[in-house]
């Protein structure tokens, strides 16, 4: 087939990914987004990327390109554009399957991570869990990995028990064993980066001893799928799920990746066109991997822009986006830490990924957030759908700042400038 | 920035007035903002179909807790009936600001929602943006 998205990726970054250890130049990749350079009446400085990231060209560009060459439903139309459309869209999932090192087969695209945490609970956990099994989460879980569980644990007679965390905000690995003890324990579901406290967690390790005692493990890889490289099969989880739209790619579509005889073995989720075999006036049968998973017309132009997007970090590489998003992390905490009345929140710099989270005495979040922004600085305010958390911490908010490879010290730089004007606002 | 933080939202928002609690209230109404956190809690006596005092307690951000004070000094010794009658505008022509996004919308409206529950006896109001 002619592939008429194939061009426009070459408007990537333009580095060299045999040239790995050269950092990136954020100054260069911002010209490449196209909101920087929008016309407003001062300096976008987003330090936001926690909650949705910016998008390059690329995949703005491939996203046209399929709407204007293309547009056409998929997997069923036999004429050109439609056997081109399922073509990008399939080309999509095999690029995100090469991303995370798995097999295209055990790649379902969803809405997001919420909707991909929630085919795991209802499709695989109402099927598996019986009244008196135990869920294993953590207190600095997204509530998207909290609520579809407390639903569950209502319907299902669950117990839900909680990793502990330690006073920098890090799990508590030596409580491992306890928890597990009792063999209650049936499915392990955590985040692999905290979208507050920046932590990175141990997932290989929870998950060596998850399997350990039987227990099938779930990771939550919205901030980490955007920032760090990542193997599904070294991590050695059963299901991971993240989110196109953090990792510069669309908002509206998303992806689970699950083991392949689970998926297989496991009920569908929603029930509708495309996720069926045949299809009698009383009975149905499911189509095989993985569009068993996916009933109805799925978003294929988000598609095309994810599989845009992530060819684009591959073009970046992902060790790459990491190194410097630690880089700006510890350049901000050294900066914040230098206020007086702002307390940091979460691990030192080299545990953690590119969010810094905090707080300014005396001062609400929402007010520091509102302040900032007559400067130009989109930070996020609140408890960031990590309400559980803040309770632990003991605050009802945070001001969080996050970064992407287009983040500059400048920015931090900005940051710092504008939070001296939220204590002499309030100071008066 | 001015505009919106000025010198009365914050001499309310550190000086609140009708800031407390009531002894056994005509009514007591708690509402919360979920997007952010900001909460209050309001007490009310009725005498004559007026509001004859009311007291509030809460915590959040400036705009959420200046607004809980402004309205309550508005609406002591107004009639129910006027009560029900303040609408969004109201509350931002006490604020002095023109307007504000829909995000920070909800903290300065949370008092007008709880003020209005009160007015309504109701344990929720939820039709303050009726009153765009």
């Amino acid at each position: 087939m002619s592939a008429p998205l194939q061009t426009s990726g070459a408007a990537g970054p333009g580095t060299d990914p045999a040239a790995s250890d050269v950092a990136l130049d954020p100054r260069l990749l911002k010209a490449l987004f196209p909101i920087f350079s929008s016309p407003r009446e001062k300096p976008l400085i987003y330090l936001d990327s926690a909650a949705t990231s910016q998008k390059p060209q690329a995949v703005l560009d491939a996203m046209d390109q399929y709407y204007m060459t293309c547009n056409a439903n998929i997997h069923r139309g036999v004429y050109g554009i439609a056997e081109q459309a399922t073509a990008l869209y399939e080309d999509a999932r095999r690029r995100f399957a090469a991303f995370v090192n798995a097999s295209p087969r055990e790649i379902v695209f969803t809405r997001n991570s919420t909707e991909a945490l929630n085919l795991v609970a209802r499709a695989y956990g109402a099927w598996k869990l019986n009244a008196g099994d135990a869920v294993l989460l953590t207190p600095m879980e997204h509530h998207s990995n909290l609520v579809p569980w407390h639903q569950l644990r209502v319907e299902r007679q669950l117990e839900l028990r909680f990793i502990p965390m330690t006073g920098s905000g890090e799990l508590d690995l030596d409580a491992l064993p306890r928890l597990f003890a009792d063999g209650r324990v049936k499915l392990a579901s955590f985040v692999h980066v905290s979208n507050v406290l920046g932590t990175v967690n141990p997932v290989a390790e929870i998950a060596r001893v998850a399997k350990q005692h039987g227990a099938t493990v779930v990771v939550d890889a919205s901030q980490s799928a955007a920032h760090m490289p990542l193997d599904v099969r070294s991590l050695g989880v059963d299901f991971l799920a993240c989110t196109a739209h953090k990792m510069l790619g669309p908002t509206g579509i998303g992806v689970l990746w699950g083991r392949r005889e689970l998926l297989e073995a496991m009920p569908p989720f929603l029930g509708g066109g495309e996720m069926i075999r045949t299809v009698t006036l009383t009975e149905s049968t499911w189509n095989e991997l993985p569009w068993k998973f996916e009933a109805g017309t799925m978003p294929i132009a988000e598609a095309v822009g994810l599989g845009a997007a992530v060819q684009w970090l591959q073009k970046l590489g992902m060790h790459r986006v990491f190194a410097h998003d630690r880089e700006l992390a510890a350049y901000a905490m050294a900066r914040l830490g230098e206020l007086e009345g702002v307390r940091l929140l979460g691990p030192p710099a080299e545990k953690r990924g590119g969010v810094v989270a905090f707080t300014v005495e005396g001062v609400h979040p929402h007010d520091v957030a509102t302040v900032l922004d007559r400067d130009g600085v989109c930070v996020r305010a609140g408890h960031h759908c990590a309400m559980p958390l803040h309770d632990a911490l003991g605050i009802p908010a945070s001001v969080r700042a996050s970064f992407h490879c287009y983040s500059l010290r400048e920015d931090v730089d900005a940051l710092v400038a504008g939070l001296h004007h939220v204590q002499e606002l309030f100071a008066r | 920035m001015d505009s919106l933080f000025r010198d009365h939202i914050l001499d309310h928002y550190r000086n609140p007035r009708c800031h407390g609690t009531l002894e056994q209230p005509d009514a007591r109404v708690e509402d919360s903002n979920p997007l952010c956190g900001d909460r209050l809690r309001m007490d009310f006596r009725f005498a004559g179909g007026r509001v004859a005092e009311v007291r509030f307690t809460g915590s959040g951000c400036s705009i959420s807790q200046a607004s809980a004070s402004l309205l309550c000094e508005a609406i002591e010794g107004k009639t129910l009936d006027e009560v029900k009658a303040v609408t969004r505008q109201d509350v931002l022509d006490l604020l002095g600001i023109d307007d504000l996004g829909p995000v920070r919308s909800k903290c300065a409206m949370l008092a007008l929602k709880t003020v209005k529950a009160a007015a309504y006896g109701v344990a929720t109001w939820n039709d303050e943006d009726d009153d765009k």
